[in-house]
């Protein structure tokens, strides 16, 4: 049977996110900044007034990146009334930084997302995992969001948005729906063994050929992600002193969260914004210290 | 700041620390010229701060690129770590 481009569903896309708080009045702010954050996998713009957040806009990087930072702030400019003029300062940030063709600086996305996640949760975050869309990062940060120990893995897909995207198409159940779906099982499966994305999908088809129903097995390769990821963050440590936070695309997926706080024997605290903000929202506040650095040079 | 560059794979972890706040106050930086890989390079970080980090090119290589250097090659001790007078670099295999 030959299925059409139009029958064929993406189990792999994601919700993107627009957001702008309508009760901020930008017009009347001293310092109006944004962040840019280009993923492999997803693009933020995060735009702030005088420090506070003033929206958002989460979207699927495509294979350019210029234009993919485009879009990105543009819905937050159209959504605001906003133009790229009225943008005193910007940061680019993330895989594809260098190709954010109006930013005026770049950083790399481990200070950024600190700077984030401190903004996000509280200065009482001490331990961030960045799980993104091909990498992961584990990062201590202190009370300020100041990177003080960071680790990342970006050689290979395991443990990464990507990795879980390809498991939604193999298994046609939507990305989002994964995490509960590896839930509603009778027994935990043994994990996944193979540690590469592409034997580990070789892998859940043979436990699909074997009769593990597609609950069981995505609850397999969730035990693997988890695994996989809390080897890499147990090389930098969980602060005992402080919270445990994961940004990223797959700090939505329950599944995967469950699994690693389970392991780790901590819970990862909640923030009532979007986890694939962090970084584009630390770059933003990143632009708002520089400006305030520049004036003060000025002054 | 300690920064960990490198990977893990199915073959194991490859990863080189760098205590960075140690490169702030070091002026000769003799890790530069010990690598014979040209691993190490110097940059400006996040914080402004001058820095050594391992260069982007080799991060995904590690295993192979210090391989001539370790013990199973027949060298005693790792130049770059020997060159460190601050202790600030490891290798984690």
């Amino acid at each position: 049977m030959v299925v059409s481009l139009a029958e064929k569903k993406e189990y792999w896309r994601w919700a993107e996110h627009c957001w702008v708080d309508e009760t901020c009045d930008w017009r009347a702010a001293q310092r109006v900044t944004a962040g840019i954050d280009v993923g492999s996998v997803s693009s933020q713009a995060v735009v702030c007034v005088d420090g506070k957040l003033l929206g958002y806009h989460s979207t699927r990087t495509g294979n350019d990146s210029p234009d993919s930072a485009r879009r990105a702030l543009d819905g937050v400019l159209d959504k605001s009334g906003m133009t790229l003029a009225d943008i005193h300062y910007i940061v680019g940030t993330g895989y594809g930084r260098v190709n954010v063709p109006f930013a005026h600086k770049t950083l790399t996305e481990i200070a950024c997302h600190a700077r984030g996640a401190n903004y996000m949760v509280g200065p009482t975050v001490r331990t961030l995992l960045d799980m993104g869309g091909q990498d992961c990062k584990a990062i201590r940060c202190d009370e300020r969001g100041k990177v003080t120990q960071f680790l990342m893995n970006d050689k290979c897909a395991a443990g990464t948005g990507r990795g879980m995207e390809v498991i939604a198409d193999l298994m046609q159940i939507p990305v989002s729906e994964l995490g509960a779906r590896s839930f509603d099982i009778d027994a935990e499966p043994p994990a996944v063994s193979s540690i590469c994305v592409v034997f580990a999908k070789s892998e859940a088809l043979g436990m699909l050929k074997a009769g593990y129903t597609k609950n069981k097995v995505i609850a397999a390769y969730c035990q693997a992600m988890a695994e996989r990821v809390v080897a890499l963050i147990e090389r930098v440590g969980v602060d005992p002193a402080g919270d445990f936070f994961i940004t990223g695309g797959i700090a939505k997926n329950p599944g995967v969260v469950k699994r690693i706080e389970r392991l780790l024997g901590v819970n990862a605290v909640h923030s009532p914004w979007d986890s694939q903000i962090a970084g584009a929202l630390g770059a933003a506040l990143f632009a708002h210290t520089l400006l305030q650095k520049q004036a003060a040079k000025a002054a | 700041m300690i920064a960990n560059y490198g990977y893990q794979d199915g073959s194991g972890a490859y990863y080189i620390r760098i205590d960075t706040d140690c490169c702030i106050d070091c002026v000769s930086r003799p890790c530069l010229a010990a690598c014979p890989q040209r691993l190490f390079e110097v940059v400006v970080d996040d914080y402004d701060d001058e820095v050594i980090q391992v260069a982007e090119a080799h991060r995904r290589t590690l295993a192979a690129d210090c391989a001539a250097c370790k013990p199973a090659a027949g060298a005693v001790r790792l130049p770059c770590v020997a060159a460190c007078p601050s202790e600030a670099l490891k290798h984690d295999w």
